[in-house]
């Protein structure tokens, strides 16, 4: 699906409300294959830069000798008909690039951890990441071959989520799993802010 | 549309040989083309706030770059700025400054998302959804 290619879009149009939701996970967990599963267009990659909007360039002086660097982020897009665009971001897995997530975070509407049996202390950070920060967040185990198949519990365990974390097994490169992970989240997060403020 | 057959992210085009590593490396042209500066004119741009184009640039405009006049062809369907981004191989950042420019002189007009205040809006959650379970 897409925009109405056929139509002129004079100012002024109402423009869809892009949401946005992110993949977190550590290296190599599956996060871009988990936003390419789900897209409608290829995965894309955009770059921010690492200094000028974290730290602050004020001196352009020899820009030319600075050594700025750019740090990349995959994103894939699903529309709904004119009202609603969804953009899912993987988030950088190094954790050089932490500072990025506050950016990416910012206004997101929830969070799908990937997490892998086999390395599955890649993915603290993350739930101490948006723990911290009160993003909707829930653990999808990416089910590698080979890797050895763990109780959901024994998961929820090790990775010491409260029990209203939804936590589910999923198999990043199939569209049916990424869209039951998806679904998931967007559930989750729509009861966590349907409670009033008081039950919170 | 192909979603398995590639699992890469778009390929930069070639001519970039000023990328180091695949994740991080020095960039030089970004800050030559919006002449050094790092923040927008105008405007506040989030990785997904949507541009559109209010009327095209023929070419001859005074002020306007080529990124700038791609951008304007690229928006003439709405884009979001994370896109403009992958597909112009820019950093963000530098295509925030060029749509501070283009918002400034009336090309574009850009839409927010919405605040995080509006995620109890019951018909959004509802959209997203169903739409999730149509693909
Ligand atoms: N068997 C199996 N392989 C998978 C699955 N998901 C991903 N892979 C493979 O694992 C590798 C890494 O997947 P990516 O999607 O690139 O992981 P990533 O999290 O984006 O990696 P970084 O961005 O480098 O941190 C690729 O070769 C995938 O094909 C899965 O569910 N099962
Ligand atoms: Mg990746």
């Amino acid at each position: 699906m897409d925009y109405e290619r056929s139509e002129r879009t004079p100012a002024g149009r109402k423009l869809p409300t892009a949401i946005k939701l992110l993949v977190a996970g550590g290296f190599g967990v599956g996060k871009t294959t988990l936003v390419s599963a789900v897209s409608e267009i290829r995965p894309l990659r955009t770059e921010e830069f690492l200094t000028d909007r974290s730290v602050g360039v004020d001196d352009l002086e020899g820009v030319e000798e600075k050594n700025t660097t750019t740090v990349a982020m995959d994103f894939g897009r699903i529309s709904f008909g004119e009202d609603y665009v969804l953009y899912l971001f993987g988030t950088p897995g190094q954790e050089r690039f932490w500072f990025m997530w506050d950016e990416l975070a910012a206004g997101a509407l929830g969070a799908v951890i990937l997490a892998d049996t086999r390395r599955l202390a890649d993915c603290f950070p993350s739930v101490d990441y948006f723990e911290r920060r009160d993003t909707p967040f829930i653990v999808a185990v990416n089910c590698f071959e080979g890797a050895r198949t763990y109780e959901l519990d024994e998961v929820r365990l090790a990775l010491g989520l409260k029990p209203e974390i939804p936590l589910l097994l999923c198999d990043a490169r199939r569209r049916q799993s990424g869209k039951e992970v998806l679904i998931t989240l967007v559930r989750h997060a729509m009861e966590l802010n349907s409670r009033t403020p008081a039950d919170a | 549309m192909s979603h398995y057959d590639d699992l890469r992210p778009e390929p930069r085009g070639s001519g970039h040989d000023e990328w180091l590593d695949e994740h991080a490396g020095p960039v030089v042209r970004p800050y030559v083309m919006t002449r050094g500066r790092t923040e927008p004119v105008r405007g506040d741009f989030s990785l997904i706030s949507l541009v559109v184009a209010g009327r095209t640039a023929t070419g001859t405009e005074p002020g306007l770059d080529p990124e700038h006049r791609t951008i304007v062809r690229l928006c003439q369907d709405p884009q979001s700025v994370a896109e403009i981004a992958a597909y112009l191989d820019l950093p963000a950042g530098t295509i925030r400054v060029l749509l501070g420019d283009l918002l400034d002189k009336g090309y574009v007009s850009v839409q927010n998302p919405q605040p995080e205040t509006d995620f109890r809006d019951r018909r959004m959650y509802e959209a997203v959804l169903n739409g999730l379970r149509a693909l």
